[in-house]
């Protein structure tokens, strides 16, 4: 058994949020590059550029990328044979999303209430996913979502009949009725199989993952090939302006389901596609 | 690309020069303002009461900026979805407001109401934050400070980028561009 003080996930939570927030990871800055030299449209270009030059100002002056700096949703991998101790592990999580928010001059955009709509003031809480695996340590991903692309999310209870036509049809659908709201070019997290609840979970897993890197299954991966290709036939383009480019990658995370179902979600992610992680 | 400097306040000429698809700079006094402003403005407007600043004439940009960093004017600051503020929009153009900036499609009744009422609705490039902040030179609370980031700014912007999505004659960008490189 192995203690962790919760005073380290604290720290490394407030670290993570500014890191999230003023840099873009390489991954993305590859997709951007690849789009400015691709693109056909020239207001496309012009996107294209404006984000790399964002994405450059962010990193050197040490500022969000985006003012929506999000809701913190934080994935964490807990080692089971690790023991947290020095407090309250759900409190020192939040607390580090209250430092980083407030001393990386992040927004702070979490309201209290659904209905009252009175902002908490830091930022939190935080929507904490855990998993619990082998080993002693403890994995930390937080993916800043912002709302925007958020609320372009789609869950359908696909039947088995429907297949992989349904599924596709379903995806490209809900990306073009998204059309510019969620700040294309977008990432598509898919969430396929599980339950109601698991196919959301899943499809915001599927944000987590770096650009380019394809699904290990290479059925999946064709997929995700298809959909993407599908998706940029639609002419939306970088911010709905028109053009080629309305995704820059689609992910998806699959799941066993029951001989009934065949429930899919679509989670999309702006082209600030952030994530990082710690080990602890 | 033609880009095309307009000056803001817009008198109803500049208004109606301007078309779909077309990238302007705009230099002068914009507000800041999004769904909980919208809302208590939209409140003020059934009941007949005043708004806390006048906004006849003037141009609203959908933003609620990151606080800023000691020495700087603002935080990031690019723009919100605009849809959310399609409920509160055809008042608000009936009011006098005659530009507003954001991202992403409005509804048929915020179109109308910028034929209607010679509006025009223009996109800055969503998650470019950083780099739209730099083009506000000044800014100021002027309205509901306890909505923090959602609170009426007053902004001073000097070449602020923006393209023109839905102009006063019906055009949309958003449906033409698409249209344009649709190959589905």
């Amino acid at each position: 058994m192995r203690e962790v003080n919760v005073s380290l996930l604290t720290s490394a939570v407030a670290e993570m949020c500014t890191e999230a927030n003023y840099i873009l990871g390489d991954d993305v800055i590859r997709a951007l590059e690849k789009g400015l030299e691709e693109e056909v449209s020239p207001t496309g270009k012009d996107v294209f550029r404006q984000l790399l030059e964002n994405a450059r100002i962010a990193r050197e002056e040490q500022v969000p990328m985006c003012q929506d700096t999000g809701f913190a949703v934080i994935f964490v991998e807990a080692g089971q044979d690790v023991h947290f101790v020095g407090g309250n592990f759900g409190e020192a999580i939040n607390e580090g999303v209250r430092q980083g928010y407030e001393s990386g001059f992040l927004r702070k955009s979490i309201v209290k209430d659904p209905l009252q709509r009175e902002n908490t003031g830091d930022n939190t809480p935080a929507v904490i996913h855990i998993d619990i695996v082998p080993g002693d340590k403890v994995k930390l991903i937080l993916a800043p979502k912002g709302g925007g692309s958020e609320n372009m999310s789609a869950v359908k209870m696909l039947t088995p009949s429907q297949g992989v036509k349904g599924l596709v049809d379903f995806v490209v659908a809900a990306v073009t009725r998204a059309g510019a709201n969620p700040c294309p070019p977008v990432v598509v997290g898919v969430g396929l199989g599980g339950t109601f609840e698991k196919v959301a979970h899943l499809a915001k897993k599927a944000l987590l993952r770096s650009l380019g890197q394809p699904h290990p299954d290479p059925f999946y991966a064709g997929l995700e090939k298809e959909i993407l290709e599908r998706i940029n036939r639609t002419g939306i383009g970088p911010q709905g302006f028109g053009g080629r480019f309305t995704a820059l990658a689609v992910h998806m995370e699959v799941f066993p389901c029951h001989i009934a179902t065949m429930p899919a979600a679509v989670n999309l992610n702006c082209h600030a596609s952030r994530h990082v992680e710690r080990t602890i | 690309m033609e880009v095309k400097s307009i000056k803001a306040p817009l008198t109803d000429e500049d208004v109606l020069s301007l078309k779909a698809g077309q990238k302007v700079l705009i230099s002068g006094v914009i507000y800041a303002a999004r769904d909980a402003a919208h809302k208590k403005l939209a409140e003020l407007l059934e009941k007949g009461e005043p708004w806390p600043v006048d906004l006849k004439g003037q141009i609203i940009y959908y933003v609620g900026p990151s606080p800023a960093k000691p020495g700087q004017v603002t935080g990031s600051a690019g723009p919100t979805t605009s849809g959310r503020m399609d409920a509160y929009t055809p008042a608000v153009l009936r009011y006098g407001v005659k530009a507003l900036i954001g991202k992403g499609s409005r509804d048929e009744a915020t179109r109308q109401a910028l034929k209607d009422f010679r509006g025009v609705y223009l996109a800055a490039t969503g998650g470019a934050g950083a780099l739209l902040s730099r083009s506000i030179k000044e800014s100021e609370v002027v309205a509901y400070p306890e909505l923090g980031p959602e609170a009426i700014r007053r902004l001073v912007v000097d070449g602020f980028p923006a393209t023109v999505i839905n102009d006063a004659y019906g055009h949309d960008l958003y449906e033409e561009g698409r249209r344009q490189y649709s190959t589905e």
